[in-house]
């Protein structure tokens, strides 16, 4: 406690997989470090390691998760500190097949210690799927940030853990307050939505209810960014690297308009001579 | 082929069925969340034993409990086919 109250665990969650939460996650941090925040990004995907490529620092992994959970380094030795920020830190999953290697006792006792060495910010990058790793992702978190597609399965998938969020949570167990949810709408496509076949931002809030703290365009930027090691919020000249931002930006409590959402719109020539 | 698309037409509304879907999808699932385990399966032998009788499709068998008050109300609607309707005299 004292200390601890104020660091804020967030979770990047789905459940449907490759929806864009390590992607979400990645940027969610670097904005969060840019503004000054102390932030750790932690990778829940056990086995199937992923941020580390996202935020470019895979050859400096030396010690993971796991390693810390079990003794075998100390939280200091693993956290590997950005190369752009110096109050970002990010602890990479372990490539271990056992899927028992995360423990609740010890997910607790490396954000005790990240809440004591004052972090501002934990974000958990959650595996797919609801079992273990997922579970333990979202248990301690203060704020979830829900990663949708605008497609049926994820919205689907995402309605399921709203519902874990609201029960399986330390929050919900505790009736310590619920976990806040956020709706991360991404690759999101204003002319498909337009065109009548994908579904709108009002449509999935509607069936989700939850408040929308980011809109995020499908955009090219996105794969030349994982390309590069750099996350897509530092491309200044992709539309999802601003949407990213300004979801940050709302994340602190700042209040800005959704951009990038409505229809470009086409030519006549263009119109007919589309692939 | 861009040619082709643009004369042909408008195609249906894809977005408003996913959306449809998923309204109905996301209730049954919530209203599931909140209820007892043993429902799924007291729904499927209901339905078995249905359909010893009327010949009803899987999904006619809808069934939930309600909290009213302190009590808990099992719920349970049984859609029947129009022809079974009139047999039974129940209009
Ligand atoms: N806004 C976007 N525009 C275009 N492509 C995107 C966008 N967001 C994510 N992607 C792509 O989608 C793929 C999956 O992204 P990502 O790895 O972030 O998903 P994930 O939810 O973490 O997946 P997993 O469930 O496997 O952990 C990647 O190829 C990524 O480049
Ligand atoms: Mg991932």
């Amino acid at each position: 406690m004292g200390v601890g109250t104020l660091t804020e665990i967030i979770v990047v969650t789905s459940g449907k997989g490759g929806v864009g939460k390590t992607t979400t996650s990645a940027s969610l941090a670097v904005g969060l470090a840019k503004r000054g925040k102390k932030v750790a990004v932690i990778d829940f995907d056990v086995g199937l390691r992923n941020l580390d490529l996202i935020m470019g620092c895979e050859r400096r992994v030396v010690y993971d998760f796991v390693n810390v959970i079990n003794g075998e380094c100390t939280l200091k030795q693993a956290l590997i500190k950005d190369k752009r920020y110096d109050s970002l830190f990010i602890l990479a999953a372990s490539q271990t097949r056992d899927k028992d290697a995360l423990s609740r006792d010890g997910v607790d006792k490396v954000l005790k210690e990240l809440a004591e060495d004052g972090f501002d910010f934990v974000i958990c990058d959650s595996p797919a799927g609801i079992e273990k790793g997922a579970a333990l992702a979202m248990y301690f978190a203060d704020r979830a940030v829900v990663v949708v597609n605008p497609e049926v399965s994820s919205v689907r998938d995402s309605d399921r853990i709203l519902g874990l969020l609201a029960s399986k949570t330390r929050r919900a167990e505790l009736g310590n307050g619920a976990v806040e949810q956020n709706l991360l709408l991404t690759r999101y496509n204003p002319n498909r939505v337009e065109s009548g076949d994908m579904m709108s931002i009002a449509d999935v809030q509607e069936i989700l209810g939850i408040e929308v703290v980011g809109v995020i365009p499908e955009s090219e930027g996105v794969l030349a960014a994982s390309n590069a090691g750099i996350p897509v919020i530092l491309d200044e000249t992709s539309n999802a690297g601003l949407a990213y931002d300004d979801a940050v930006a709302r994340l602190l409590g700042e209040n800005r308009p959704l951009r990038f959402i409505d229809a470009q719109k086409k030519s006549l020539l263009s119109r007919l001579f589309r692939s | 082929m861009g040619i082709l698309d643009f004369f042909k037409n408008k195609p249906k509304n894809t977005a408003n069925v996913a959306k449809e879907r998923l309204r109905i999808i996301v209730a049954q699932e919530r209203a599931q969340r909140d209820s007892p385990d043993y429902l799924p399966t007291l729904r499927r032998e209901i339905l078995e034993v249905i359909k010893k009788y009327v010949n009803v499709d899987p999904d006619a068998v809808l069934i939930s409990v309600e909290r009213d008050g302190e009590h808990e109300v099992l719920e349970l609607s049984v859609a029947l086919p129009e022809k079974a309707n009139a047999a039974l005299g129940n209009g």
